[in-house]
């Protein structure tokens, strides 16, 4: 359901329109536009927007943990429209366990490295994504490290056995 | 004595090899363009006509390894980096040395995390080690003048082995290490 704040929103409300479960809530702060979708509905929705609303670029992809709290992942996609010159914030929050969520590659492009960063950083995999693998740890790299019960020194390097 | 008598003076200059040899190295070092962070702003203000390196022979930065002969790692090494500056260290041409500029490359500096080297030398031999975050380049310069006077006493003819000792698994022993704190991977 659309919170009763976005009615004015044409984009919203266009997206509200065109699928009414989509939309799972949402927030407006600073004049940014901030819709909550549902995780499953994310190809779906990001599809309409490019097609139907222009919103051909895809600013970035990133990811919030907001360990211990359940849903723990927060993906956020930040897309711009050129031609109306409009931004548009989207979230999904996905479970601890095995959090997935589509690809959107399909759409843009450009999403293949947000999609891996995230992927390697925090542990959350793309669905379709053609080329799943980690883009700034080393390949043979174990664990991910912005994930918040990942130690921050990671390790207690000791100099005394050298 | 004969004609040939006292020629020699006004031609000849009597030296060692060593001696020629270690001049001509040290007098005009070609370091290798490894900017790795900060640091390597402070090294390229070296280069410009205001601290001006010219002066110290060691003006010429170039892009590959096999032209250099001086490495100055200067910023904060990743252990993705690691293997990287591992490979072009071995495709310099001997002689070679190199310099550890900054706090990072010499001990890592302030980044004691999950992805960083703590310390340059646990990969390559370092000769000299700048300290500062980032150096001076004037201290850069102190730096190169002392590896100057090491040159100054290096033998050409008489190999002596190289003080560092190297072990090849040093980096997969360090980074297993890191590992053991890790996170289990989630797959
Ligand atoms: S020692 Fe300081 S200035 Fe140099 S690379 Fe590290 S953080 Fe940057």
């Amino acid at each position: 359901m659309l919170p009763d704040a976005f009615r004015d929103n044409s984009s919203a409300a266009a997206l509200e329109n065109w699928d009414p479960s989509a939309i799972v809530g949402g927030k407006r702060t600073f004049n940014e536009t901030t819709l909550e979708i549902a995780p499953g509905k994310i190809l779906a929705v990001c599809g309409y927007l490019k097609r139907d609303l222009q919103f051909a670029r895809l600013s970035s992809i990133t990811a919030v943990d907001w360990y211990p709290a359940e849903p723990r992942f927060e993906i956020v996609y930040h897309l711009h429209s050129l031609a109306r010159s409009e931004r548009l914030r989207l979230k999904c929050r996905l479970p601890e366990a095995a959090p997935e969520i589509d690809s959107v590659t399909g759409v843009w492009q450009g999403a293949n490295w947000y999609e891996r960063e995230v992927f390697d950083l925090f542990g959350v995999r793309f669905r379709e994504h053609p080329d799943q693998r980690r883009i700034m740890m080393p390949d043979d790299w174990e664990g991910h490290p912005l994930r918040k019960d990942y130690p921050t020194h990671g390790f207690k390097y000791s100099y005394k056995d050298e | 004595m004969s004609f040939i008598h006292n020629q020699f003076d006004k031609s000849f200059l009597t030296t060692t090899v060593d001696y020629v040899f270690n001049w001509a190295r040290e007098s005009s070092l070609w370091p290798l363009t490894f900017g790795l962070a900060c640091c390597a702003i402070e090294m390229i203000t070296a280069s410009t006509s205001r601290f001006d390196i010219a002066r110290f022979g060691a003006e010429v930065f170039r892009p590959s390894p096999r032209q250099s002969d001086l490495m100055i790692v200067a910023g904060t090494v990743t252990l993705k980096m690691g293997p990287v500056l591992k490979r072009i260290y071995d495709q310099m041409p001997e002689p070679k040395w190199v310099i550890s500029m900054g706090a990072c490359s010499s001990v890592g500096g302030p980044f004691n995390t999950y992805a960083v080297l703590q310390g340059v030398d646990k990969i390559v031999p370092v000769d000299v080690y700048i300290t500062g975050c980032p150096p001076r380049p004037e201290n850069l310069f102190y730096g190169l003048m002392k590896l100057q006077d090491k040159i100054d006493r290096m033998t050409t003819i008489v190999r002596r082995p190289t003080e560092v000792r190297l072990e090849e698994e040093m980096l997969e022993q360090f980074k297993r290490k890191v590992m053991v704190a890790q996170t289990p991977h989630p797959a």
